[in-house]
């Protein structure tokens, strides 16, 4: 693995390049917002696959040199006292820690507007959003400081905010990376994910962090296979290096309303993908639109629990009052945003009783419908399915007020995290000078399959990937 | 179904988050708003649908673990520790407002 093509490019990059871009894009809280705490002395290892490698980190990932505060004023100067596993991983690979970076409050966002810190800005339109809720790490690769980020995902967090910023982010399958000091948001949907500037620079990245972890009881207990896509020679590279794969097209993902400048993209991606060999079939998974009810109410319910531990006493903030439950309820209403009281309350009432059975219970139940449909489009002989990542590209800071409409943005991301199945986000075009992403699934732990497949169709498309 | 202004007092309670109550009709119209569009899986039928609760290929493992890796000393997670417990600053209910925890200690 040290000698692939791909760690190479990385470790190009040096840790003053990073701060040198840093200075240049003004990454920091006067210009991009990206990061939230930096390391200036960071230096890395000298020896490892990502000996000096600067990377940045997501702020509910718990490192133990800078704060970890999910872009909350509950939370503003925690210092964990243990390291996430992903992040220790990184480090003894020989990286640097760069910094910590800005995201939605507790993950909760699409645009990281949310963020206690103030919103990230999109670096190709600073007057634009970046996505969410991993904003600050799509922003920091996007703007070239960072060649590698981790991000989190619980809805689509890491696909969306790389298909807003024109970069790659992966979200491998439910289990295959350690949660292991990743702040929980909602525990059966969230992972841990990569965002890298290109197919290779992701793959790398989760090469490293992939892989059993025995302080994550829901870490899968399988082999790490060989995540980085073969290498091409461009005088004897196979012409059809995707044939034998079968990719579906579920209609539900392309309906009549979705842009058709993004429609034509993705129809452009899977021409391409076809001359690269693939079968391209039309599949169908008709509950799709019931995935951002379902995620609405799963999501919230598994988040009013995860955090009712911010009260006041274990962690952070506390406010102080005359009794107990004055103290609870002043700490929580002062430390946590709008967005984050909003998914409480919505999670509390659907677990209430007498609503658990209408909201919570049946929501589950689709959850399964919508996993087996998945299940037997998979067992029909398609590979991969290839779709939008989103319905629109970056939109403006402030653009999107109504919250549902902003839930919205995550209509075809919220379905992979529901099923636990890996997928990606890689740039095909752009609109109106806008990136656009198109998204990959695939069964679970089948990665290598759909980073080859990226990884040929962005070899394919190059420059046309960001025009 | 929909939401009112007690029922979110209600799960404010539960939650434990305090409500200023100018924000509760905002509140109120906004849950609503989120709760009309799940209405729909009410017309979903699942009776047939068995749940399963783990993710293929992968099964949770025994709920024992070996000691945290922690990276630094247990005491310093807390403004005061004693006895191998930690302290933590008196309510105004158990004594002086504000006192702090070494006073509590």
């Amino acid at each position: 693995m040290s000698d692939h093509p791909a760690l190479g490019t990385l470790r190009a990059h040096r840790v003053a390049d990073a701060w040198a871009a840093f200075d240049a894009v003004r990454a920091g809280a006067d210009g991009l917002n990206a990061f939230l705490a930096v390391d200036r002395e960071a230096t890395g290892l000298d020896v490892g696959p990502l000996a000096g490698v600067p990377v940045a980190i997501k702020d509910n990932l718990a490192t133990h040199e800078l704060p970890t505060t999910c872009g909350s004023r509950v939370l503003e100067g925690y210092m964990s006292p243990f390291e996430a596993t992903a992040v220790r991983r990184l480090r003894d690979a020989g990286a640097a820690i760069l910094g910590k970076t800005n995201m939605d409050e507790f993950a909760m966002g699409s645009s990281n507007e949310n963020s206690a810190f103030g919103p990230v800005r999109n670096p190709l339109d600073r007057t634009r959003v970046p996505g969410g809720s991993s904003g600050g790490s799509a922003a920091a690769v996007a703007a070239g400081v960072v060649r590698l980020a981790l991000g989190s995902e619980t809805g689509g967090s890491v696909r969306q905010p790389a298909a807003f910023c024109g970069i790659v982010g992966v979200k491998p399958t439910y289990g295959r990376v350690s949660r292991y000091g990743l702040v929980a948001y909602a525990s059966s949907l969230d992972h841990v994910g990569v965002f890298g500037r290109t197919v290779g620079d992701a793959a790398a990245g989760l090469q490293i962090i992939a892989g059993h972890d025995r302080f994550d009881a829901t870490s899968a207990p399988h082999a790490v296979p060989e995540f980085l896509p073969p290498t091409v020679d461009g005088a004897s590279a196979d012409p059809r290096p995707l044939a034998g794969l079968v990719i579906g097209r579920p209609v539900e993902y392309f309906p009549a309303s979705l842009d058709a400048r993004i429609a034509a993209h993705c129809r452009h991606a899977l021409t391409v993908l076809e001359s690269l060999g693939a079968e391209i079939r039309d599949v169908s998974l008709p509950s799709t639109d019931l995935a951002i009810p379902v995620y609405y109410i799963i999501a919230p319910a598994e988040a009013s629990s995860n955090l009712a531990r911010y009260d006041g006493v274990r962690y952070g903030r506390r406010a102080m009052a005359d009794d107990l439950g004055a103290m609870y309820e002043r700490t929580r209403s002062e430390g946590f945003g709008a967005e984050v009281t909003r998914r409480i309350l919505l999670g509390t009432y659907v677990l209430s009783a007498g609503y658990y059975d209408a909201y919570y219970r049946r929501a589950q139940a689709v959850r399964e419908l919508i996993r087996q449909e998945f299940s037997q489009v998979f067992a029909s002989g398609v590979h991969l399915l290839f779709t939008p990542t989103a319905p629109t590209p970056a939109f403006r800071i402030g653009e999107v007020s109504d919250p549902y409409e902003m839930y919205l943005s995550d209509i075809f991301t919220v379905t992979a995290n529901l099923v636990g199945i890996p997928a990606m986000s890689q740039p095909i075009g752009r609109v109106d000078g806008l990136p656009i992403g198109g998204q990959f699934m695939a069964p679970h732990f089948t990665e290598p399959t759909m980073l080859r497949a990226a990884a040929a169709l962005e070899r394919a498309l190059g420059a046309e990937a960001h025009q | 179904m929909s939401v009112t202004s007690d029922d979110v007092r209600h799960v404010a309670r539960l939650a434990r988050v305090g409500l200023e109550a100018e924000r509760v009709p905002a509140l109120v119209a906004e849950l609503n708003g989120i709760l009309a569009h799940m209405d729909v899986l009410q017309q979903v039928d699942v009776s047939g649908v068995l749940h399963s609760p783990e993710t293929p290929g992968a099964p949770l493992r025994d709920d024992t673990l070996p000691p945290d890796p922690l990276t630094r000393p247990r005491e310093a997670f807390a403004p005061s520790a004693r006895d191998g417990f930690f302290l933590v600053p008196r309510l105004a209910s158990h004594g002086a407002l504000g006192a702090s925890a070494e006073e509590a200690s």
